[in-house]
């Protein structure tokens, strides 16, 4: 079926293209006559949620975005961050949800290559990638599908691609059956003075398009990505689009050749909303008009229109402003790396977007108020409902040690190697740290000894039950992974995904933890230069778990001093730095009650961003001091957990002392925040521990010697000793049990 | 001791290949790009790992048919040595420099971890920086590298000595027959290897058992 550019105008084709009846009347308004049909889907592309983010515009201004390191904020397609001797770390997290329930393989796939691109097309070479996956119930009957099908979506480009997967989450919730989440991180490495933007100056230049041949795939994705599903999600497989890493490797090659030529003086890669967007961006940032001629595109499919062209989301396509005189020898380059290279337009001085197709203008649009004057909503939203807190006596029983081994053998705390183990996490020979401790380290290349820490977080039960305090607890769980390593945390990306913001609820889930982000990266000096914003994320009305991922990256003078979570050796005192006297105290919206007792009530554990930020500074100043052999930051299932985690990991079994008189099970399974484990290569009765306890106490911290490490079972006061070869055994079962069950 | 690089559009562990290279070796090895006229005069050809050609047909069909594999074949037959490691094993295999197949792994799944290898010969120019039988570290990251060969070919590589490398201790990632993990041509001139020994050659990588590998074929002492 061919569409036709003549087609008339009614409500109904408005409302399929997600427009409201008085968007549309902003674009009569603005136009001053009906649009064209291929009009209708450009404004379709540039004013729905996923592309002009209406509904959180207003409050991610609230979000801090600037620091001393901060080259580039929001508003490019990646964050940029200065980290000295004229380098910088270019990274982005996003969202690629919809596609991937609707194909899993596919979606997740081209997910991985979108935020790639977003990363190289400002100049730098990707290094690592993390991905945030949620997935619904694991016994939904299409949970092990979409596992599989985004699992090996991920590998299947990122390992072509070449760049090391290095950190994640994975995580199962009922409330993700009919709407998975895949958030796609990716970063790089650029010069500080080579950074390329999306920007385009200078009048009569040549528009020129990039890469892969241009196909009715994705027509429509942006839209599709900005509305709720429904029981009709089959019928929108054709608008997911389909991932090529080896045409994207190529890509990434020519582009960094071409811009080391100087031709390049803007370039956006064409992402949502393809041809339409990347366009407007240029133009409108530039304030410069765009003429776009169709005929000149390439294509791989006959008779396509221009509509279809408009709002193609084929992959591996750059849009770029080049120097004139430089055209010839930006050619050659594509023409090596055999991708097509074509003259499709011109910039103008007439601040119009004009589409010429088949000798005829298609298309004539004001380019500023195109990109600038999309619909912006101030939702009404409701304050979020906080549960009671838990009774303080409200304790529910179960034996330490079973508990341990059901937890760390439980979907929510087991290994996620299965997983990881499908992506290429050493390719490019930098990975210090590979997935399965608390932050992904890799060294940075052309420099004798810095490395980069990176994480991604989110703790969507503790953002449902209270999205202020999630969405401070997101940020401080990301900044905690990180000084885990040793690492400064330098700056972050979020990924907000939410349900549907026309819900008064659902918008205060999004403004609350909005607030929470911010007020946390102030206080910790870490900075959002990047993001995404994935709201309708729900299926027949029903929400997802408001899920804020943070993604963050950190900086290591010495990538040689970065820390692990395993136990080093047998007879190193461990001591848990931060939290409250009484260890553990918060079992209020527990993986201990949700997992072990199906509970989740209670109030989400608080954090403290004072202490939080005294804490961790405290940790890193031992660790780059040399004293520290391991460290772990405590999470989900509180100490417990942790303790069982660093002792798998390290082969090595420990022996903790129990607080007399404070119930076990809110020492061990409490999941209060801002605490550290540390093993120290100290004699625990000797001087240099005795200075240390006395700056924490100074300091206000608390630092207490629970136990030592050593012998083959972890030991938790009284409760019976648990082998780590069981705990281990447990914790790598329960994936490759599930998968193949 | 000279050594080059071939690249196809998308290998992609070429660049982990050459930092191997230079850095063990102490020059930058020559990198030929697949269209050039010619390999430069080399005692060493690496052909590196990735995804020639997106993996899109069998892996390393492609490249195997490329103008470039003829003048490799020439190189090898004058006794030039060839070492091909994942992909570029694939490739070997495709253009007929060494027997047998490598099919998808067992598991259907690309697999990433390290794994123990045990050195099954020593009498070439690659794996004599080793002990035979000495059982060295290294990482494989693929997705179809489980060998296969027909009776007669693995009796000969058996017999002759050509398994370079064989999965040891249960680690065998892939369903290799008899655990082959790498294989010489008759000549002893041509390696190719699914693991990655140029990603565990110094302290960030966490060891550097794949080092003598590279240090014997550059004569440098490891």
């Amino acid at each position: 079926m061919t569409l036709r550019n003549d087609i008339e105008i009614t409500p109904q084709l408005v409302a399929d293209h997600g427009l409201k009846p008085d968007e549309y009347q902003k674009i009569l308004d603005l136009i001053g006559r009906v649009p064209s049909y291929t009009e209708l889907g450009i404004f379709s592309a540039m004013w729905n949620e996923h592309c002009s983010y209406k509904s959180s515009k207003k409050w991610l201004r609230t979000l801090p975005t600037q620091g001393p390191r901060v080259i580039q904020g929001p508003g490019e397609n990646a964050g940029v961050v200065d980290i000295g001797d004229g380098q910088a770390v270019v990274f982005k997290m996003e969202s690629h949800n919809h596609p991937s329930f609707i194909e899993p393989y596919q979606g997740a796939a081209t997910g991985v290559g979108g935020i790639l691109r977003d990363v190289f097309t400002m100049g730098a070479r990707p290094v690592a990638a993390m991905n945030a996956l949620r997935f619904g119930a694991p016994e939904h009957e299409k949970t092990r599908h979409l596992v599989h099908g985004v699992v090996a979506g991920v590998g299947g480009y990122g390992n072509s691609f070449g760049v090391p997967t290095v950190g994640g989450e994975v995580e199962f919730d009922a409330r993700y059956n009919g709407n998975i989440l895949v958030n796609a991180f990716a970063a790089g490495l650029a010069d500080t003075d080579k950074i390329f933007y999306s920007k385009a100056e200078g009048v009569g230049l040549p528009v020129v398009y990039l890469g892969a041949k241009t196909g009715r795939d994705g027509v429509g994705g942006a839209t599709m990505a900005s509305a709720e599903f429904g029981d009709d999600i089959e019928e929108k497989r054709p608008t997911v689009q389909v991932g090529d890493p080896f045409t994207e490797k190529r890509l990434l090659e020519a582009c960094l050749e071409l811009m080391a030529t100087g031709a390049v003086i803007a370039i956006q890669d064409m992402g949502a909303a393809g041809l339409t967007c990347s366009a407007v961006e240029m133009g409108a940032k530039g304030d410069l008009g765009i003429e776009l001629d169709l005929d000149k595109v390439p294509v791989r499919e006959e008779r396509m229109t221009a509509y279809e062209m408009m709002l193609s989301e084929s992959q591996e396509r750059m849009l770029m402003v080049l120097h004139p005189d430089k055209e010839a020898a930006a050619r050659a380059v594509f023409e090596k790396w055999e991708l097509d290279f074509a003259t499709v337009g011109k910039t103008t001085d007439d601040l119009r977007f004009r589409v010429l197709w088949q000798g005829e203008e298609v298309a004539n649009l004001p380019i500023k108020e195109l990109g600038d004057e999309a619909p912006e909503y101030d939702r009404p939203w409701v304050e979020p409902k906080i549960p009671a807190a838990l009774a303080a006596n409200d304790v529910p029983q179960m034996d330490v040690a079973d508990a341990l081994l059901k937890l760390v053998g439980g979907h929510q705390c087991s290994s996620r190697r299965w997983v990881y183990e499908q992506y290429d996490t050493m390719i490019q020979g930098n990975s210090i740290q590979r997935p399965g401790g608390d932050a992904g380290v890799i060294r940075v290349l052309g420099h004798d000894s810095k490395g980069l820490a990176f994480t991604s977080d989110v703790n969507p039960r503790y953002c449902e039950a209270n999205p202020y305090e999630g969405g401070k607890q997101a940020v401080a769980e990301c900044w905690r992974n990180l000084t885990a390593t040793g690492a400064e945390p330098l700056a972050a990306t979020d990924n907000l995904n939410f349900g549907n913001p026309e819900r008064p609820e659902i918008m205060g889930q999004l403004v609350k933890a909005v607030g929470g982000i911010g007020d946390a990266c102030r206080a910790l000096d870490f900075p959002i230069v990047s993001g995404n914003v994935s709201l309708y994320n729900e299926t027949n009305g029903r929400g997802i778990l408001p899920t804020p991922t943070i993604g963050g990256v950190g900086l290591l003078p010495d990538w040689q001093k970065s820390i692990r979570i395993g136990f080093a050796a047998a007879n190193q005192p461990i001591l848990l730095i931060g939290g409250p006297a009484l260890r553990g105290t918060h079992l209020g919206q527990s993986i201990y009650l949700r997992d072990l007792f199906d509970r989740r009530d209670g109030d989400a554990p608080h954090v403290d961003l004072a202490a939080e930020r005294k804490t961790g500074d405290f940790v890193r100043k031992l660790i780059r001091s040399g004293v520290v052999t391991a460290c772990h930051d405590l999470s989900d299932g509180g100490l417990g957990v942790a303790l069982a985690e660093m002792a798998i990991s390290g082969g090595i079994g420990a022996t903790v002392v129990d607080i007399e008189g404070h119930d076990p099970i809110l020492q061990y399974f409490g999941e209060d925040q801002g605490r550290y484990l540390l093993t120290l290569n100290l004699d625990p009765q000797g001087d240099e521990i005795a200075a240390l306890w006395n700056e924490a106490k100074a300091l206000g911290i608390e630092a207490p010697w629970i136990g030592t490490t050593g012998g083959s079972d972890l030991v938790l006061g009284k409760a019976k000793p648990v082998s780590v070869a069981a705990l281990a055994s447990a914790h790598e079962s329960w994936f490759p049990n599930y998968m193949s069950a | 001791m000279k050594a080059a690089v071939i690249v196809f559009p998308g290998l992609n562990r070429d660049r982990d290949m050459i930092a191997a290279l230079t850095k063990i070796g102490g020059a930058e090895p020559a990198v030929v790009w697949h269209q050039d006229a010619d390999i430069p005069d080399v005692d060493l050809i690496v052909i590196p790992g990735g995804f020639s050609y997106g993996d899109y047909l069998r892996c390393g069909a492609i490249a195997a048919r490329s103008p470039m594999m003829d003048k490799v074949r020439e190189r090898a037959s004058k006794g030039v040595k060839v070492l091909g490691v994942c992909n570029g094993f694939q490739i070997l295999i495709e253009a007929g420099l060494l027997p047998g197949a490598l099919m998808r792994n067992t598991s259907l799944k690309f697999v990433c971890r390290e794994v123990k290898l045990e050195v099954a010969s020593t009498d070439n120019a690659f794996t004599s920086g080793y002990a035979k039988g000495q059982v060295i570290r290294c990482p494989v990251a693929h997705h179809d590298g489980n060998y296969f060969a027909d009776a007669e070919t693995l009796a000969a590589l058996e017999g002759d000595g050509r398994v370079a490398f064989r999965y040891a201790e249960g680690t065998n990632p892939n369903g290799s027959i008899n655990n082959i993990a790498g294989i010489l041509n008759a000549d002893k001139n041509v390696l190719g290897l699914m693991p990655h020994p140029e990603n565990l050659i110094e302290a960030a990588h966490g060891g550097d058992d794949g080092r003598a590998l590279f240090a014997t074929l550059l004569n440098k002492a490891a």
